[in-house]
């Protein structure tokens, strides 16, 4: 699993999020960031994804579409919530629809704090997350080898 | 062409197609960020996301789609060993046809509505792609009066490109939609971007789509091997003029996709008819004009 972090593809999902973080999201991709220069790819699949990137809070229509994001994703593989709504709800927290951050309905290993997260602050989750994704390759290999 | 060459061509073939092609796409990706005034990724990196995919966990809705895709793969090689071995042309059309279907039966063995709809898309790109495919061996024949690779080689004193130029340009225009590339790209994309997810490939999961990918390097290598063909004649040095035929049409190819925009169904399928009518059509009169 050595070589895994050098192609991490993202999926991205706008939970209700106000599309500030999703902007800030795809300025990763422009020129000025360029984050393809690293190997990550944006792909829509979950089946080909590697890191769930979600923005927004959770409400009662988009928890079950996140579940089964989440759950399309074959193994290793790593959740970060972008943005102060994704972490915790932010200031729709208190909403009638409003659950709560994405880790009320799957679990969530980086937060991404940040009202809209800046690009900057995005490519250092993913890259934590990266590092996250080495760490869960090599457990599910050596978990693969002890079957 | 004795029997340890052919042996020694398809052998080459079976070890060499997946890294000059997975080399070629790494520069690939690396020109195009380039042509969008990105860094890029490094030349290496689709050899990295294929290890991944290898390793990934295997998830599928219907292990039928395993099969389907081996087969795909085992079929697309065997075309492969077929050309890069000297056979028959025709035979490698025929071989790549049934190639394909095993792609498409892999993509709706799930039933999930965004593979069905590639599938649809991809049967519309193999109906503009085949006629072409076809007269491209019938150019040859014409040309050379067989269609036996080694002897179209062999028994040619001059590129074959001087009595083939419309076929030529037939074969360039459909490689955009074979290589699935932009403004062709319907059925599914060699990006990871999609507006149907990923169409044909949606549903294939790590090992799978690796395998997948690893076809479609073998596929390539024998659509640019034809390339290379129309300019190889028994002049050993016309070989260089293949190879820089092939970049050359391989450049063309990605300044395309980086300049041209996705176009429905309808309109490929009338362009792609349309320029396999005109230029190989003509081509083919001229040609059954001068042989009398």
């Amino acid at each position: 699993m050595a070589k895994i972090h050098k192609s991490p593809w993202l999926i991205h999902y706008d939970g209700s999020s106000c599309n500030g973080c999703d902007i800030e999201v795809l300025a990763c991709t422009t020129p000025v960031y360029d984050v393809e220069r690293f190997g990550i790819i944006n792909t829509g699949n979950p089946m080909h994804a590697d890191i769930f990137l979600i923005t927004g809070g959770i409400n009662s229509q988009n928890e079950s579409v996140v579940k089964q994001i989440y759950e399309q994703m074959p193994q290793p593989k790593v959740v970060i919530a972008v943005g102060t709504c994704a972490c915790t709800g932010g200031i729709f927290k208190e909403c009638y629809n409003i659950k709560g951050g994405a880790d009320t309905v799957i679990p969530v290993d980086i937060y991404v704090p940040g009202c809209a997260a800046r690009p900057e602050s995005i490519i250092d989750g993913v890259v934590k997350g990266i590092g996250l994704f080495k760490e869960k390759a090599a457990a599910l290999s050596a978990e693969k080898k002890a079957l | 062409m004795t029997i340890s060459e052919r042996i020694i061509f398809a052998l080459l073939y079976i070890v060499l197609a997946p890294f000059i092609i997975g080399l070629l796409d790494g520069f690939d990706r690396k020109i195009s960020a380039r042509m969008q005034g990105r860094r890029g990724p490094s030349v290496l990196q689709p050899f990295f996301d294929l290890k991944k995919l290898f390793e990934k966990e295997f998830l599928t809705a219907n292990k039928m789609q395993l099969f389907l895709i081996r087969s795909y793969l085992c079929f697309i090689v065997l075309s492969g060993i077929i050309f890069f071995g000297g056979f028959d042309l025709l035979l490698v059309i025929f071989s790549l046809s049934t190639a394909a279907m095993f792609l498409i039966l892999a993509s709706t063995a799930t039933h999930s509505p965004f593979a069905s709809q590639g599938t649809s898309r991809e049967l519309v790109q193999i109906m503009a792609c085949e006629p072409m495919e076809l007269l491209v061996a019938v150019g040859f024949y014409l040309a050379t009066s067989t269609f036996t690779v080694s002897d179209i080689v062999s028994k040619s004193t001059v590129a074959n490109i001087r009595y083939l130029p419309g076929f030529f340009v037939g074969f360039v225009f459909i490689l955009t939609i074979k290589f699935r590339k932009s403004p062709f790209d319907i059925s599914t994309s060699h990006h990871a971007h999609q507006e149907v997810i990923k169409g044909v490939t949606s549903e294939m999961v790590g090992k799978e789509y690796a395998m997948v990918t690893i076809a479609e390097w073998y596929e390539n290598a024998i659509l640019l091997g034809i390339v290379g063909l129309f300019f190889v004649s028994n002049n050993i040095l016309t070989v260089l003029g293949g190879i820089i035929a092939i970049l050359a049409i391989w450049f063309l190819e990605i300044l395309i996709d980086n300049t041209s925009a996705r176009v429905k169904w309808q309109l490929m399928l009338k362009l792609a008819w349309g320029v396999t009518i005109v230029a190989a059509g003509m081509n083919l009169f001229l040609l059954e004009i001068i042989r009398g």
